[in-house]
């Protein structure tokens, strides 16, 4: 190595240094740590003992793991989807040419820019069986339209705490928005075009041209999403703390009072782990299932 | 040259974080979760014991989130040396070796058990120990709107004496609007529910044996959970529902007990200083919750704010200094009258209670020495009990769960806890699987 490259490599190192010491610091090392600690029983005050494979035993024992998995499951199998269809039919009416698009298109995004936390205290009123706006207008119209029905507690039943907390998961799909809308005008007019020449109506150039061209796009939310939804926390965590009952009780959650609350470490790093198996795991199935349905730039 | 100074001194800025000692003085710090006034009383006394003596200055700290933050740097190795958490985390703290005993320098400095009303000694202790000295304690009582009685028709000066009586008076003080929905309750086992898991004691029960066995699955525990579905059928689930999600928050005037939609509730001490600050109308009375028929003298639950030592402290020494400071009858009244509560100590003196604005301190002071007052029991997965315990009377609030299948759902998952715990504490002390992991000494140093 000629002196000028050696200076070169080493100036390089140098401006990555803080990264790199920050990568490896504070990403690797608690993760690599927390593996290790998932063998071992640990609450941090006093110093780990290895048991093996006990936590991951003891965690198929335990009804609360199960719980905490199924709760999350019903979530993402729901709120995925659910946001993925509505942020692409909103893409694609504010992908349309009428006047004042880039108005409806920041209406569209600015709720998402709400922080989490303010999001949450809000939604708490909203869904306030007494005094919330929500019910206000559900009970107006059950009662207009003389239904025998009573609009539900929301939050405070265990029957419809997740669905509310799925429902006011579409107020953030502003973020996904904006990514298919980006995906959508990327797509070549031409294509449209010859669509149009071969006698395509709408709904054959939507399904036929829009869709496949935008697989791409739909494919990385779909991962996003997947780890976004299995690491949901901080709304579910000041609305509800997990109640009524259990019945809100995410994964994340269950993980956080294991660890904080309980100092059980160990338990709560084994939990982590197979929360990061799940997440590979599924990742792996939907480029899996996806291959041959995302086709990138028309190749 | 300027620039290479300023760098300099911001980085002696974050590594001298360590306060010097030049006046010649042990700078000690103390790290307090109040606010508020109650910081204030504390300030005052930490100023009158820096004022006191020329050897220590203790560095008063309100600290949001205690509990996590004083757990961390204790695992870190960089506590503070004095900090003040609350008596129910205390065998936690305790049984993870995060505590420095106190039992040698109490002998030293001459204080023991005569000293203090006996619950709050009891309460200093874990597995026959002691690990901290109290600061404040705070018993409750079953406190009432005497205008609301008065209203119903019931002796305002008369509360009810068992639990059934209690029930009966519920009733009575209940009120509905001529659509049937509420206006407001008598009682409410869970407004605010703070301490479902107490309950069991009021039905002549308790938590658990003390050596290997959660006892809720007991005739006890059975009608504490049949008393709380009791409500639910009374009231209406839907009913209950739509009225409370009226109730605000407790430090607030739409507090259900301040605005006037619960007639009576189990609340501590402090209520005092809310009804002052939120409803200073509020004509009120205080006196023992009830218990169950039976059971004699009065139940009742008592914490205490503790003082303790984390281990890894610097200057344990001078720490001690501090506490046992507190712990002096004159500043110990000083710091209970700032806070307005009673005293720990076991002798009062006798402008105690003349100067103190509480009108029911009598009553907190009196049965805190009930044969029957009881505290957060000496279990280290204590908040795993009460997690259990809560959810499930949620559950039977809701109507969700019968009561019976409420009761074994919290034994099972308790007792689980505690087995595990158990096995913790032989794999100790047999020191099997010492195979050591090393990237976890932190904690041992």
């Amino acid at each position: 190595m000629t002196g000028r490259t050696w200076r070169k490599v080493r100036n390089g190192l140098l401006f990555t240094l803080p990264w790199t010491v920050g990568l490896l610091g504070f990403i690797v090392y608690p993760v690599v740590a927390s593996v290790y600690h998932s063998f071992c029983d640990y609450s941090v005050l006093r110093p780990a003992v290895w048991i093996g494979l006990g936590n991951y035993v003891d965690l198929l024992q335990d009804e609360v793991f199960w719980i905490a998995l199924w709760n999350t499951v019903v979530f993402a199998v729901v709120a995925l989807p659910l946001g993925i269809v509505t942020a692409i039919g909103l893409a694609l009416l504010l992908n349309t040419k009428v006047r004042g698009v880039v108005v409806y298109r920041t209406i569209f995004f600015i709720p998402s820019l709400v922080p989490m936390v303010t999001l949450a205290m809000l939604w708490m009123w909203i869904f306030n069986g007494r005094y919330g706006i929500l019910n206000y207008v559900l009970n107006g119209v059950m009662r207009w339209l003389h239904l025998p029905w009573e609009a539900p507690g929301w939050l405070l039943d265990p029957h419809w705490a997740k669905p509310a907390l799925i429902l006011m998961g579409l107020w953030g799909c502003g973020h996904a928005v904006v990514i298919f809308l980006a995906g959508l005008q990327d797509i070549p007019e031409t294509l449209y075009e010859a669509a149009e020449i071969d006698g395509a109506n709408r709904w054959q150039k939507t399904w036929h041209v829009t869709l496949p061209m935008l697989s791409p796009v739909i494919y990385f939310n779909l991962i996003m999403g997947i780890i976004g939804t299995f690491q949901v926390f901080a709304v579910p965590y000041i609305m509800t703390g997990g109640g009524p009952g259990r019945a809100t009780l995410f994964y994340t959650m269950a993980i956080f009072q294991f660890a904080f609350e309980d100092l059980r470490m160990g338990y709560a790093s084994a939990m982590a782990v197979i929360l990061f198996l799940i997440i590979v795991g599924l990742t792996w199935l939907a480029t899996r299932v996806s291959r041959g349905h995302v086709h990138y730039g028309g190749l | 040259m300027r620039v290479r100074s300023v760098c300099l001194a911001m980085v002696m800025g974050l590594v001298g974080c360590g306060r010097g000692t030049r006046d010649g003085r042990v700078h000690i710090t103390y790290w307090e979760k109040w606010t508020g006034f109650e910081a204030d009383a504390m300030q005052r006394v930490v100023d009158r014991f820096n004022a006191s003596q020329t050897g220590i200055t203790v560095h008063f700290m309100s600290i949001s989130g205690i509990g996590r933050k004083l757990l961390m740097a204790t695992a870190g190795g960089n506590p503070p040396d004095v900090a003040g958490i609350w008596s129910s985390s205390l065998p936690t703290y305790a049984e993870h070796g995060a505590l420095v005993g106190l039992d040698e320098y109490c002998r030293r400095a001459g204080i023991g058990a005569e000293d203090y009303v006996p619950i709050v000694w009891r309460i200093c202790q874990y597995e026959g120990r002691t690990w901290g000295l109290p600061s404040t304690p705070g018993s409750t009582a079953l406190i009432w709107n005497k205008e609301m009685f008065r209203r119903a028709g019931l002796d305002p000066e008369r509360p009810p004496r068992t639990i059934e009586e209690l029930d009966e008076y519920a009733a009575r003080l209940t009120r509905y609007d001529e659509r049937s929905n509420l206006v407001h309750l008598g009682f409410l086992p869970t407004e605010p529910g703070w301490w479902n898991f107490a309950w069991i004691y009021y039905f002549g029960g308790q938590v658990w044996d003390g050596t290997n066995r959660i006892l809720y699955d007991t005739p006890a525990g059975l009608a504490m959970f049949r008393w709380i579905a009791s409500y639910t059928e009374r009231y209406g689930l839907n009913a209950l529902q739509q009225f409370s999600a009226g109730f605000g928050n407790f430090a607030s005037p739409q507090n259900a007990f301040l605005a006037g939609k619960v007639a009576m509730v189990l609340q501590g001490v402090w209520m005092h200083n809310f009804i002052e600050k939120y409803a200073p109308g509020l004509e009120w009375g205080a006196a023992p919750f009830p218990a169950v028929d039976g059971v004699d003298p009065p139940v009742v639950y008592t914490e205490a704010d503790v003082l303790v030592i984390p281990r890894g402290a610097k200057h344990a020494d001078a720490a001690f200094e501090f506490i046992r400071f507190v712990q002096r009858p004159e500043v110990m009244e000083e710091l209970c009258l700032g806070q307005l509560k009673a005293s720990p100590l076991r002798r009062v003196s006798a402008g105690f209670f003349a100067r103190h604005p509480h009108p029911y301190l009598g009553v907190f002071y009196q049965t805190m020495w009930s044969r029957r007052a009881f505290s957060t029991p000496a279990l280290p997965i204590h908040d795993e009990v009460v997690r259990e315990v809560n959810i499930a009377v949620d559950l039977v609030r809701l109507g969700q769960v019968s009561p019976e299948a409420a009761v074994q759902q919290v034994q099972r998952r308790a007792q689980r806890a505690l087995d595990r715990l158990l096995r913790q504490r032989a794999r100790r002390r047999e020191g099997v699987g010492r195979l050591s992991c090393e990237s976890s000494e932190v904690g041992q140093r």
